[in-house]
């Protein structure tokens, strides 16, 4: 069977996608009266233009890495982990009591320390479903969705009522200044040039750059991740080889529930240093169309996330310098997911019957 | 040719409107977004006031992430934007820490309090307009329990309820009041639908008037009493209007005057802590064309008489936020 190259799926796809839907955008942008050439080259400007942008576009890419990390470990066993959000809303809570709670010595130590917190919470928050899905059959789809809810609510009811700083705002009080995460503009900045200045970006990007770098040595240099694969091709073919799918479902969500957990030591760690009502703010579903884009490879995930990021940085300056309203930039970044992830077929077919038409008639031209 | 033409001086507008934010106020609103129909909404419309009384302009943003915060109070304070005012509390930490780092600017919080030489910090007394409705509705109603319902469980949301259940118990000492929380996540703030079946389950235990504190939850509320033939109660703005006759008052809770004031007042504006309440009008009840038949001779009396007694100090309504307890309901 013909197939077109590698790299036209993995690169020339997710371009074409991207391509239409800026097209897209552009016409949107231009319905109410703005010029979609200025708002491209302030977005561009604004999200990579300078380290303050890509200060701000990593920050939210490191979300994005590792909600979408948690998103492909699972559709490797086809499972759809839609509970992202509930498990890193967890995962934050694992964050905060491991920095209120524990007297830190240095930044290095709490890091691991609120690291292994953030995975572990994340990771009892997806078992649940996990169990219920290898045991009893429920749904993943629904068990995870419905654990985002129950989450946001645990969430609340410990803000309001145990871990509340004095004041009004539902929020724990501030880490000690020694979980202080070194951000990029401590990092990067020597002498008198300052770079990254007060972008929230921080030592967590290299977090979870391994990551990345873990969960592809995983799928694909282990014995587990091979089993994990199996699995996901076919079930039966994997309960025939003696893989056991009740272990494959638990410990493919435990991974993909810590992953997604440990995206807390980026946001509640390392940008706010408490923990706030309504922290994740979506990052679990934007993992989704991560992971859809960057079809599960930890590296297509790095940079699907990267361009996330640059989405939502690029956002914000839109939002900040020019009359385009919130709502129009929603619809822009809704229409590169549409495009990316749930219309990937609408690219990828014809562009298949293209590379098979045109290796046919070389192939006869040569012959 | 000619959409190359559109496009360049498009961006020479964008160029120039970048550039005429100098010296222009900004107003900073929450998550919520400005057309939440409540508290967000009520502070875009003190903006538009002002901006229409002196035909300035000012800038805003709305933002989608809690890490803008800082980013916008920054970018706004570098451009020259002279006052930045924000609307919400969660303002308050990304305010705290810059501050300090734009001395000349002057800045304006509603809703929480930020300590710095260069920043006004505005906070309403809630429970005392919601005690004033808490009187109107336990009069208006019939069966002797009335309803309330939140947006989310936050302590400003439990503020609220708590004047609102004081106020209640002061006019009827046998009223029975149930309180019920939208929702756990943001959508909470927006979510009708919701507020329409809360209201259906309070109304089958019994309530003849609900208060709605939930933003754009509200809407659904008021129509639902509206559709039920039982009485509603607005909030934040007057919300009379919405359906004349069915609606017994609105809490007010006057953020655009907060708002206005800070434009108005320019980089004159006074730093400092400030309590938006009852004597100084930042929040009351709202009587108008639509309400006057609900609102009875003896009823009016009756809220003359509590609106005196908290000026004056003999009634002190209990706020939660002092001891995050409220001594007649258990949240």
């Amino acid at each position: 069977m013909e197939k077109m190259p590698q790299w036209a799926d993995v690169v020339l796809v997710p371009l074409v996608s991207l391509l239409l839907a800026s097209i897209i955008s552009a016409f949107v942008i231009l319905a109410i009266g703005e010029s979609p050439w200025a708002a491209l080259k302030l977005m561009v400007n604004g999200a990579l233009g300078s380290s303050y942008g890509w200060g701000y576009t990593l920050y939210y890419a490191t979300n994005f890495m590792f909600t979408g990390l948690a998103v492909a470990v699972a559709f490797h066993a086809r499972m759809f982990n839609i509970g992202g959000e509930g498990q890193a809303i967890l995962g934050g809570l694992g964050v905060a009591l491991v920095c209120l709670y524990i007297p830190w010595p240095h930044w290095s130590l709490a890091l691991i320390g609120a690291t292994l917190g953030a995975a572990l919470f994340g990771a009892a928050w997806a078992l649940i479903p996990a169990f219920l899905q290898a045991k009893r059959g429920s749904h993943i789809v629904i068990t995870t969705i419905m654990f985002n809810f129950i989450a946001a609510a645990l969430l609340n009811y410990l803000l309001v009522n145990q871990l509340k700083a004095p004041g009004m705002e539902p929020a724990t009080p501030k880490f000690a200044q020694a979980t202080h995460l070194p951000s990029f503009q401590d990092m990067f900045s020597f002498g008198d040039t300052v770079l990254f200045r007060g972008t929230p970006a921080n030592v967590a990007f290299f977090v979870a750059v391994l990551a990345c770098i873990a969960v592809w040595v995983l799928i694909w240099k282990t014995r587990l991740g091979y089993e994990i694969r199996a699995f996901g091709h076919s079930e039966s073919a994997a309960k025939y080889a003696g893989i056991s799918p009740t272990k494959i479902i638990v410990v493919s969500m435990l991974i993909s529930g810590g992953l997604a957990g440990m995206m807390a030591v980026n946001n509640v760690m390392g940008e706010a240093e408490r923990l706030v009502l309504n922290a994740v703010e979506g990052a679990g579903f934007i993992g989704i169309a991560v992971a859809l884009m960057g079809r599960s490879h930890p590296f297509g995930v790095f940079l699907a996330a990267i361009l996330f990021g640059f989405l939502y940085q690029g956002g914000a300056e839109l939002a900040l310098w020019t009359s385009i309203p919130r709502e129009m930039i929603v619809v822009i970044q809704a229409l590169v997911i549409m495009f990316t992830g749930a219309l990937d077929n609408m690219v990828r077919a014809p562009l298949e019957k293209a590379f098979i038409a045109f290796s046919k008639s070389h192939a006869k031209a040569e012959g | 040719m000619t959409l190359m033409t559109k496009f360049l001086s498009a961006s020479a507008a964008l160029a120039l409107t970048a550039g005429a934010a100098m010296a222009d106020p900004a107003v900073l609103f929450d998550l919520g977004g400005k057309f939440d129909k409540s508290f967000n909404e009520s502070a875009f419309n003190g903006a538009q006031r002002w901006a229409e009384e002196t035909g300035g302009s000012f800038n805003e943003v709305e933002i989608q992430s809690d890490a803008q915060r800082e980013q916008a109070i920054r970018r706004f304070a570098e451009a020259g934007n002279n006052p930045i005012v924000m609307a919400g509390f969660s303002w308050a930490s990304a305010l705290g820490e810059v501050a300090a780092d734009y001395p000349d600017t002057k800045f304006q919080i509603i809703d929480m309090v930020v300590d710095a030489p260069n920043v006004r910090s505005i906070v309403f007394a809630e429970e005392q307009g919601s005690y004033l409705v808490g009187v109107a509705a336990a009069m208006a109603s019939e069966t002797g329990t009335v309803g309330f319902i939140g947006g989310m469980d936050i302590p400003l949301i439990r503020n609220f309820a708590c004047g609102y259940v004081q106020g209640v118990l002061a006019a009827n000492p046998d009223a029975t009041v149930i309180a019920n929380m939208t929702g756990t996540t943001p959508a909470a703030w927006n979510d009708p639908v919701k507020g329409s079946e809360l209201t259906l389950a309070q109304i089958s235990q019994g309530a003849d008037v609900v208060y709605a504190a939930a933003g754009g939850t509200g809407v659904g509320v008021l129509q639902t009493a509206a559709d039920e033939g039982i009485l509603s109660i607005g909030v934040d703005s007057n919300q009379n209007y919405l359906h004349p006759g069915m609606v017994l008052t609105s809490m007010l809770k006057r953020v655009d005057n907060a708002v206005y004031d800070a434009l108005m007042a320019g980089d004159a504006l006074e730093a400092g802590f400030n309590v938006m309440d009852l004597a100084n009008g930042g929040v009351g009840y709202a009587l108008d064309e639509h309400n006057e038949a609900l609102i009875t001779d003896e009823m009016k009396a009756a809220l003359d008489a509590a609106s005196a007694g908290i000026e004056s100090g003999a009634i002190m309504v209990h706020n939660y936020n002092t001891d995050e307890a409220c001594p007649v309901y258990d949240f």
